[in-house]
Order: structure tokens, then sequence, then C-alpha cells
């Protein structure tokens, strides 16, 4: 103890992207620069210098001056928009690539789950890839024996383990590789969600993995957009911001200020901004609310009663048949829903340009009590795409009632389910057995 | 939750009796700059790494080929059999006395060794970008593992050019002790142009395309269908800065004991492998940051 197991002071990385290209003006010039470009490059790339094969300068800070420290033992959460960084910071963490400014500590061993089933071979078998995943995992040879049959009980492909995984399921696949990485044991966990790939269930047990790892008293650091997750296993959050720290502190306080963006509540978010707001060309996202049935601004609501989610976009290029659409989202990250525009009259029309409020009214008694996450969506069709696609837009909370008259009637206990639908019950009697 | 508590045991089976083995002292993170030190000693930590990687390569190369492990000898095999009808039937090129068939088999064995090897560690860091994005290992082994892995495939084809000598009635003398030297020159080469190219081929694809043409191009400027007894002293000596010249020579003296003299052609081969192996490995590692941003 004392010395943190992580210290990073100051660290930067920079990243050469293309740039806009130059304008060549005559094709003499064309050519002559196609000529001249492979040596200009050649010259370069013997100096050292690392450029793209563009070979042009324009460099991004991926991340500025970001210091943190983390004890022994504690769970991390870093959040923040795409781009902010987030990748970056475990990347330079676990050495797969060197900051450009900067200097950190780390004691002890990084093991990732976001390199699962990573350098695994299609042609070689199951027990072939343990070994050979295993060492690249870093572990020993005598480590991966020792836990070998451990290993394949859990993937449960103990029948197939001498065959080629190129002919395994994906499922089983991912299990195997799911259950090498599990088994090695690092001092400091790195959990990537935004990269892990594969469904719900693969996600719940990275989820499960970071639980258990962290009760054994080892440090964790988790990436994640899944806001609900962040909150539950992560007792301080990490917020970056294109590149830069803005917040390090308690989780609810930090993700709290992550969705409300510093203003107003977590129920309302605006972008005053036009040209900052999320989307493009087409059409962009200028607020989200979440209301009452009276249309008054809430951030929690009674089971009972409806709840109408909005949101305010401006159609910027006329011509597209766009549907508004609603993810939600339950704290266990579980995906509740998504709800659909269905108005028949613009689900063919396309939009001409201008402001638009399209709402939708989730009706009282059907969601489970708890915090909801939106993500707000404008999706034009034909090809498929989303215009924008903003993750935890807002947030809200529905509050059980004990009045009585909820789907809990007298029920006092725990209810499970992600929903709470009010159904209608019918009851038969007969006193003497048949009707 | 089976899967919950399987995890759990498997933690706590961890808290008695493991001990994490590359849990150094501290791990230091800062920006490199300029010329970096090798780090051999690292290289030493992740030896079972490499060895896994050798492993892979060499079980994964002849997966799904009906021919499996005799391609290893065809290659060099045929070609022979092709320059001996060009270069020793029609083209009557000498062959210091010795029939043309294992005059150029002998060459061809560490020849081919030499651009396979090259073929496949040129494009070792590119085929597992997969690797270099994720994790964390000194990326030297990488090439090296795939260098190494094709002394499998050497292994065979010497096993034929003995049988072949035997064939011809030719027995080796007791200078065959020095061809795991020379095999290690041939070895040091291949290493040397690899961590070159393998690290340019990171950041320009061009690297590929050139593979074939410098193998062909380097296979006439080395002493393989032709012997450098063609060039009188001092330019055959000075051949050797080729230094596939120098083991290509050096396999035909130590095997068939052909007279161009192994000496001084070889000292000047050796100093060139070393140069190329040793500026080739501290190119590499001053390349190495930039590979999972780039590749």
């Amino acid at each position: 103890m004392g010395d943190p197991v992580i210290r990073i002071d100051k660290i930067g990385k920079q990243y050469h992207i293309g740039a806009k290209k130059e304008r060549y003006k005559t094709l003499r010039d064309t050519i002559a620069d196609a000529f001249a470009a492979p040596f200009r490059r050649a010259g370069k790339l013997l100096r050292g210098h690392a450029t793209g094969a563009a070979g042009l300068d324009e460099v991004i800070w991926a991340l500025k001056d970001v210091s943190f420290e983390v004890e022994q033992g504690e769970v991390v959460g870093i959040i923040g928009r795409n781009g902010a960084g987030k990748s970056t910071i475990l990347k330079i963490l676990s050495r797969i690539t060197e900051p450009t400014s900067g200097v950190g500590e780390i004691r002890g061993r990084i093991g990732s789950l976001l390199e699962v089933g990573t350098g695994f071979h299609p042609e070689l078998t199951g027990r072939e890839n343990i070994y050979l995943n295993g060492a690249i995992l870093g572990m020993k040879k005598k480590e991966i024996d020792d836990k070998f049959d451990e290993m394949v009980d859990f993937s449960e492909v103990d029948k197939f383990i001498d065959t080629p995984v190129k002919h395994y399921s994906s499922g089983m696949y991912l299990r195997l590789a799911f259950s090498v990485a599990a088994h090695m044991e690092p001092e400091i966990l790195i959990v990537d969600e935004v990269l892990a790939v594969g469904d719900a269930n693969f996600q719940k047990k990275c989820l499960n993995k970071m639980q258990d790892v962290s009760k054994l008293g080892r440090t964790v650091l988790f990436v994640s957009h899944n806001m609900p997750a962040v909150t539950r296993l992560c007792s301080r959050v990490i917020l970056l911001n294109e590149g830069s720290l803005i917040q390090d502190g308690p989780s609810h306080e930090v993700v709290r200020s992550y969705l409300n963006n510093g203003q107003g509540a977590m129920s309302v978010r605006e972008w005053p901004n036009a040209v900052s707001a999320p989307g493009g060309d087409i059409a962009r996202l200028r607020a989200v609310r979440v209301k009452t049935e009276e249309g008054r601004i809430a951030e929690s609501f009674d089971i009972r009663y409806p709840v109408l989610v909005e949101m305010e976009y401006d159609v910027l290029r006329e011509g597209y048949v766009l549907m508004p659409n609603f993810n939600f989202y339950n704290e266990d990250g579980i995906y509740v829903f998504k709800a659909l525009d269905q108005d028949m009259e613009w689900r063919k029309r396309k939009r001409p340009k201008g402001r638009y409020v399209s709402a939708t009214r989730i009706p009282g008694n059907f969601l489970a009590e708890g915090m909801l996450f939106v993500t707000a969506a404008l999706t034009s069709i034909n090809p498929t795409v989303n215009q924008y696609h903003e993750r935890d837009a807002v947030a809200f909370q529905i509050i059980d009632s004990t009045e009585g008259d909820s789907v809990r009637g007298d029920f006092v206990g725990r209810m499970p389910g992600v929903v709470r639908p009010y159904l209608r019950w019918t009851t038969a009697f007969s006193p003497n057995g048949h009707n | 939750m089976g899967i919950h508590e399987g995890v759990g045991k498997s933690g706590q089976g961890a808290g008695t009796g493991f001990v994490p083995p590359l849990q150094g002292p501290v791990i230091h993170i800062k920006p490199s700059k300029g010329w970096v030190s090798l780090r051999l000693g690292e290289l030493w930590e992740y030896r079972e790494l490499l060895y896994f990687l050798m492993w892979r390569d060499i079980k994964v190369r002849y997966k799904q080929t009906v021919l499996g492990i005799a391609w290893a000898v065809m290659q060099p095999f045929f070609t022979m059999i092709v320059f001996s009808l060009f270069f020793g039937r029609l083209a009557r090129i000498p062959s210091d006395g010795i029939p043309y068939p294992i005059f150029s088999f002998a060459a061809l064995v560490p020849w081919t060794f030499f651009t396979n090897s090259l073929n496949q560690a040129s494009n070792s860091l590119v085929t597992s970008a997969n690797l270099v994005k994720k994790i964390y290992f000194p990326r030297l082994a990488l090439p090296l593992a795939s260098t190494l892995a094709g002394g499998v495939d050497f292994f065979l084809a010497f096993l034929m050019l003995i049988g072949m000598m035997l064939f011809y009635g030719i027995a080796p003398s007791a200078d065959i002790v020095w061809i795991p030297f020379l095999l290690l020159l041939a070895l040091m080469t291949s290493l040397g142009v690899s961590f070159w190219l393998s690290a340019m081929n990171v950041q320009f694809r061009d690297v590929r395309h050139t593979i074939p043409f410098l193998t062909q191009f380097w296979l006439f400027l080395t002493p393989i269908a032709y012997p450098s007894s063609l060039l009188p002293e001092p330019w055959r000596t000075l051949y050797g800065i080729n230094p596939m010249a120098g083991v290509v020579e050096g396999f035909r003296w130590a095997l068939l004991g052909t007279k161009t003299a192994p000496g001084p052609i070889i000292l000047v081969s050796a100093l060139a492998a070393c140069l190329l192996m040793v500026s080739g490995a501290l190119y590499f590692r001053r390349m190495e940051k930039t590979f999972a941003d780039v590749v």
C-alpha cells in the first residue's frame, strides 16, 4: 500500500492524421509531386519520423496533460464521449503505444479483457490456442499447465478441445477465448467495454469477472459507455473530454455532471451552439427533454403516470425521410426497448428544412422502477444512416408507488424485470372443482 | 451463475500459490527519444512467447496443404532441377568440378531458408497487426519467431542434401562442423533484412511488393547458379559484402570441399551480416513505438 499502483503525470499523446489535401495547380505539378513524394517520404522514414503513409504533418492531441493516481484495489471508471481519449489512455497504460509526453509508473502486471481471443489461430486446436493465447497474454507455460483443466471446464468445450477452432461455433470460440483471459491473474485489470465485441451475455461475463477481481483487492480500470454499469461498479470515475481530464471524483457526481454537461437537470439537455450540436450537414440535435404529461420537466416519475420524451432538432437539408427514435437502457445496461416514430405521414414524406420537435409518450404502469438512460437518434432510410446518435442524452428515474394501485399491488418485496406492465387478470372460480 | 462461481474459484486459487511472473519492480512509461537500446533482456523475459509464436508458425505453415511438410524440400529440389537443366546442361556454367545438381543444391538449401524467412518475417508485423495493436510485448519477437520457424524446413532440406551427397558418392569432410556457424550467418542476414523490411512494411506496404523482386535480384547476385571462382581476387573477397555469397560458398566448401577459399570471403560476409543485423535491430527498435498507431 502507500504507493499508488498507477501514477501518470501530464501524459500526452499526439497522432498524425492525414491532412487536407494540397490543391494541385497543374497536371505537371501533380506528376512532379507524385515522383518526388516517395523520395521525400523515404527520407523521412530513414530519419525515423513517424508520419502516416499520407506523409503529411497534421497532428491532433488525443490526450493532453492527463494526470491521475490509482491506489491498490480501487475500481475506477473512465468515461467520456467518443474520441475523448479513453481507449488511448488504456493503450498507454498497457504499453501498447508510447505517450508523446509525460511520464507514468505502474506497479504490477496489467491484464486486459479487450484482448479476448487476440492471437487465436483458426487452424490450431482449442488446446493449442489456449497455450498460444495464454503466452500472448503474458502467462508462463507452467501457469497455463496449472490452470488448463479449469479453463477447459469453464469454457465448456472439453469435447472439442482437440478440434481446430475454425470448426467452433462463434459462441464456443468466444467462451474459450474468454476463459483464457479470465484465468490470467493480473494485479491491474483493464476492461474496455467500448471495444469488447460480443453479446449481452458476454458483456455480463466481463462485468462479473470485474467484480470478482475487485473483490480480491485488485485494481480495475473500466472504460465504458454504459453509465448505469459504471455507477454500479466503480467507486470513482474519471471524465475525459477531447483528451483532457475534466473531472475525477465519486462516480455518482461525475456521471451526473457528464450527463448534465454542466447545465440544468439530468432530464434536459440542450445544444445551443448550432455548429457543435450532434449531427452533420443533414440534421442536428438541439435538445432532448423528459417531461410529465402536463409538460413539466421532471427527473423522477411515479410508476403509474406516463413519461414524455421529446427531441428537438433542425433539418438542414431537405429530401430525406427521417425517423426519430429513442433507445432506453436501464441501470444494468440492458437495452429495454426502442421507440421508433410511427407517424404515418412523416414515415413516407421527405422532410423540408426547419425545426422539429418529435415526442413519444411512454404509458404509465409500463416501465419497472429504476434509472433509465435515453439515447436519442435520428435515422434516415435507404440507406439507413444515423444522422445523429447521442448516447445517454438524458436520464430519468421511475419511482414505485406504494399506494396499492400500481402493478405491485400490496406486494412489498423486490420485483425483478425490466418492464412492469399493468396486465389484466381474470380469475375463474368454482367451489366444487369443475365448471 | 455457474460462470460467476468459476471465476471466483480461480481467483482464490491465485491468492494462494500464484506468483505473477512479470511483476518487475516498476514499469515506467515515458516517451523514448532518439536512438534507443535494444532491450535484449526484455526479449529474454518473453522467451516463452517467442517459443509459442515460433511453434505456431511451424504448425500453421503447412496446414490444409496436400503435400504438407514435403513443401519444405520441393522448393529447393525443383529449383535445382531447373538450374541443372538450363545453367548446367544448356549454358554449361562451370561448377568447380562438382556435379552441377549437387553444386547448385548445396547453395539452394541455405538460400531457400534465407528467402522463405525473409518473406515470412518481413510480413510478420502486418499479418499479426491484431496482436501489435492490442498487446504489449517486444515486437522483435515477431520477425524473430518467423525466421526461426524456417529452421525446420532447413533441417529437412539439409537431410535431403546429405542424401544427395551419398547418392553422388561425396563424403562430407570434417569441415562439416562449420555448418552451424554458416547457418548462423544466414540467420543473421535474414534477420537483418527482415528487421529493416518488417519495420518499413508497417508504414509502407510497398515493401510487400518489393520483396519478390528483391529476392530474385539477390538470387542472381549470389553465387548459386554459378561459382564465385568466376571472379578473380580481390573481387571475389569483396563479393563477400553480400553476406549470402559467403554463406553459399561456405556451404559448398564445408560439404563438398570446393577450393574457393572460405577464409577472406566468409570474414567479409560475417562482418556484413553483423552490420546488417545490428543496424536492422536498431532501426526496428526506433520505429517500434509507432507500430501500434500505424499498422
